[in-house]
Order: structure tokens, then C-alpha cells, then sequence
């Protein structure tokens, strides 16, 4: 009895959300092009089903069938491992993330935020690794690229995050959407939202942000010598990355599962759908900002960050805890 | 209780499991015609020249520095940021402190032109 309750029935949860995440990421990549071709004013992709609704499923069956290639020149072990590392941490980092009324994804416990600061700090090695075993020029570039812009944005982030924690009080997601919250806290938290959505949008390599990939200088970054799945590994990394980091959002910001004013409060299984209409509105962002800002250069990318983003975010820290020494 | 952290343990056993077949799996289902092309450093079409193990720019260096140093800050301020509703004042002071002379630090890399890019 113990033992189906301490492994069968976690890991059976662990393969739903595994499976869950993965659907997820494939109809992210649907839901990405046929906005993208939206506001370019074309179709997208029409013909795999009725509005090209099995086109992920087409270009997943030839990921899987494509030739696998291992060039001569790689360091194998760890060319093998890059994708790998990219994809563990996206999914583990979902553990902790509250989904409905006092239940997390996997596991109830009181450090969640700093499981995902944890499992964020990983997620950079994937890409490193990749980009330094592929022993190609474009990859070098692209992964030193990745790495910096990441580890630099992460910093401002983690100020931001800090001044949520000093908010909520307490390291876990749970309790930070259940604890009822003032009116000013709101309004102080959603005028940090744009701030901490550049940094998310650093954080995850996103269009304008995607400079590791930009194509007409490094082909394709960290991934260029890679191909079929190993490639396609990437790409699901990448957007599980945007759906977690969306929900994070949406849990930090918008009250996760929870309709605003209480509606609905004890009905459970509203919970997800609530959270899922907010994680496709900031997905929505994601890509409306794709479709139409241009990409800084390098330059102007980091000193944004060092310059701007991190003595706000120390300032926007600072305010927060006079803020609530004051009134919490 | 350690027991409450035995999901996460088995998410990750499950997440590495699952990488690694996905990364072994399709090699075994494709097809396999290499040649030496196709085995080749991608180069835009060029005949690759020289090994790409060699120098880069030190400025990644200095960002993988300064990202040290401000992390290891940050890392301080969590368990503080969490109890700061009961300590108060006396939580906030130390910090304070603290806070200053990561500032100085900070405006002091700031005009020495640690975080110039372009040169």
C-alpha cells in the first residue's frame, strides 16, 4: 500500500505531465505559426487536418524518422548530451507549479521558488555543451552568445523574484496564489510585469532576444550541427521553456488557477482551464512580440541588462521592502 | 519531511530516463546513408578551415564573472526577502548595509568599463 502510494501513483502522475508538456510543446508550435502567418497575412499550415491541426504530429513522425547524423569532428559523449540537458530541466522544473486549488503539478513541498531558480540555473548547460562539442564555429559563437545573454538576464530576474518573495512571505506557489492579496500589491506587482517579461523573453532565447540563432550570421547557433530528433529535442525544450515560464507567470502576476474576485472559488476542476486561458494569453504575447519587433544588437542586448534592468530591479527591490516593513 | 520530496526525486529518474531515450531511440528507427559530406563541419558550403577549439572574446569571461558575484548576492536575499515580515527593521539594516556596498562595487565596474561590450 505505501509503496503504491510513494512511487506507483507519482510516476504515473510524472508520465501524464511528461506526456501532457510534450503535447503541449507540439501544439505551441501550431498555435505559434498560424498566429505568425496571421498578422503576415497568409494561411499557415492548412493542409495536415482541418486547420492544419495534425501537423504537429506530421513533423514529429519525421523528426523521429530522420537519418541521425553524428559528424566526425564532435566530442560524441557530450554532442549526445546536449539535447538531452535541454530538455530534462524544462520538464523537471514543472514539479512544483500549482495547477489547481492546493495541487502542484508533482510535488507539494514549501521551497518552490527555489526549485525554479535551481532548475533554471541548470537549464544554460545544455546549451553550452551543445554548442562547445559540435566543435563548429557557428555553434561555438552561438552557445557563448546563448550562455551570456542568459546568465545575464537571470540576474535581474532573480532580483524581481525576490521582491515577489518578500510579497508573498513564504518560498511556496501555492501559498502565494492562495493568500489573498491588497489592492496596492497588484498594482505594484503588474507595474514590474514588463520588466520581468523582457527577462523571460532573455531567459528562454525568444524572438527579439533570439541573437544565439540569428540566421543570417550563425545559421543556427548552439543547434547548427545538429539534425532529426536531436534537433527537434531542442526545439521542445525551448517550448516547454515558453509554456512553464507562462505559467510562472501567470501564477506570479494574474493568481494562477483563480478567477479574479473570488468567482467560483471551490470548484476545483475549473482550476487548469482558468490557468490555461491565461498561459494562451501570454503565450499570445510571446509571439505577437515575434511578429513584430526586430532584434537589438548584441551590444545594446547586454547593456540593457546591466545597465537598466539590474539597478531597477535593485531599486524596485528596495521600494518593495520599505513597502512591506510598512503595511504587511 | 524528506518523504514529501520522493516525487521529485522519481520526476527526475523518469526525466532522465525519458532523455535518454529520446536522444539513443531514433537512431535506431531512420535510415543510415552517411557519407563524407554529410559527415562534415556545417560551414555555409565553404570547406571548413581551421578547428573551431580556439580563442574567443575575454568579455564572456567578464560576464561569467560578474554573473558570480551578483548571483551569489542574489542568493542571499531570498531567505532574507522571506522573513522579512517578522524581522522588520532589524532584517532590513544589515541588508541595507549590505545592499550599499554591492552598489559601490556595482558603480565602481560600471566606470572601470567592465560592462562595455563594444571597444
Amino acid at each position: 500500500m505505501d509503496w503504491l502510494n510513494l512511487v506507483i501513483l507519482p510516476a504515473i502522475r510524472v508520465i501524464i505531465m511528461i506526456f501532457v508538456l510534450l503535447t503541449g510543446a507540439a501544439y505551441l508550435t501550431w498555435y505559434e505559426r498560424k498566429l505568425i502567418s496571421r498578422f503576415q497575412i497568409r494561411y499557415g499550415p492548412n493542409r495536415a487536418g482541418i486547420y492544419g491541426l495534425l501537423q504537429p504530429a506530421a513533423d514529429g513522425i519525421k523528426a523521429i524518422f530522420k537519418e541521425e547524423i553524428i559528424p566526425n569532428h564532435v566530442d560524441k559523449v557530450i554532442y549526445l548530451m546536449g539535447p538531452a540537458l535541454a530538455l530534462i530541466p524544462a520538464i523537471v522544473i514543472w514539479a512544483v507549479i500549482p495547477i489547481a486549488k492546493e495541487t502542484p503539478a508533482i510535488a507539494d513541498v514549501n521551497i518552490g521558488f527555489l526549485w525554479i531558480l535551481a532548475i533554471a540555473g541548470v537549464e544554460s548547460y545544455g546549451l553550452i555543451l551543445a554548442g562547445w562539442s559540435s566543435n563548429n564555429n557557428y555553434s561555438l559563437l552561438g552557445a557563448l552568445r546563448s550562455s551570456a545573454q542568459m546568465i545575464s538576464y537571470e540576474l535581474p530576474m532573480g532580483v524581481f523574484l525576490a521582491s515577489v518573495l518578500m510579497l508573498a512571505g513564504s518560498f511556496s506557489l501555492v501559498e502565494l496564489v492562495q493568500n489573498p492579496r491588497p489592492w496596492w500589491e497588484w498594482i505594484w506587482l503588474w507595474a514590474m510585469f514588463p520588466f520581468f517579461f523582457i527577462c523571460i523573453l532573455a531567459e528562454t532565447n525568444r524572438a527579439p532576444f533570439d541573437l544565439p540563432e540569428t540566421e543570417n550570421e550563425l545559421v543556427a547557433g548552439y543547434q547548427t550541427e545538429y539534425g532529426g530528433m536531436k534537433f527537434s529535442l531542442f526545439m521542445i525544450a525551448e517550448y516547454i521553456n515558453m509554456i512553464t515560464t507562462s505559467t510562472i507567470m501567470a501564477t506570479i502576476f494574474f493568481g494562477g488557477w483563480k478567477l479574479p474576485f473570488g468567482i467560483l472559488q471551490n470548484v476545483v476542476i475549473l482550476g487548469p482551464f482558468v490557468l490555461l486561458a491565461k498561459v494562451l494569453v501570454l503565450l499570445f504575447l510571446f509571439v505577437w512580440v515575434r511578429a513584430s519587433i526586430g532584434r537589438p544588437r548584441y551590444d545594446q542586448l547586454m547593456s540593457f541588462t546591466w545597465k537598466f534592468l539590474l539597478p531597477l530591479s535593485l531599486v524596485y527591490m528596495f521600494i518593495t521592502a520599505l513597502l512591506t516593513i510598512q503595511f504587511k | 519531511m524528506a518523504i514529501d520530496y520522493l516525487p521529485l526525486l522519481i520526476l527526475v529518474i523518469i526525466a532522465i530516463g525519458f532523455g535518454a531515450i529520446a536522444v539513443i531511440g531514433p537512431s535506431l528507427l531512420g535510415p543510415s546513408r552517411q557519407n563524407k559530406q554529410k559527415l562534415e563541419p556545417y560551414e555555409s558550403g565553404m570547406i571548413p578551415f581551421a578547428d573551431a577549439r580556439r580563442r574567443f572574446p575575454i568579455k564572456y569571461y567578464m560576464v561569467a564573472m560578474l554573473f558570480l558575484l551578483f548571483d551569489i548576492e542574489v542568493l542571499f536575499l531570498y531567505p532574507w526577502a522571506v522573513t522579512l515580515r517578522e524581522l522588520r527593521w532589524q532584517a532590513f539594516a544589515p541588508m541595507g548595509f549590505f545592499l550599499i556596498l554591492l552598489v559601490f562595487g556595482f558603480l565602481y565596474e560600471w566606470k572601470k568599463g567592465a560592462l562595455r561590450w563594444e571597444d
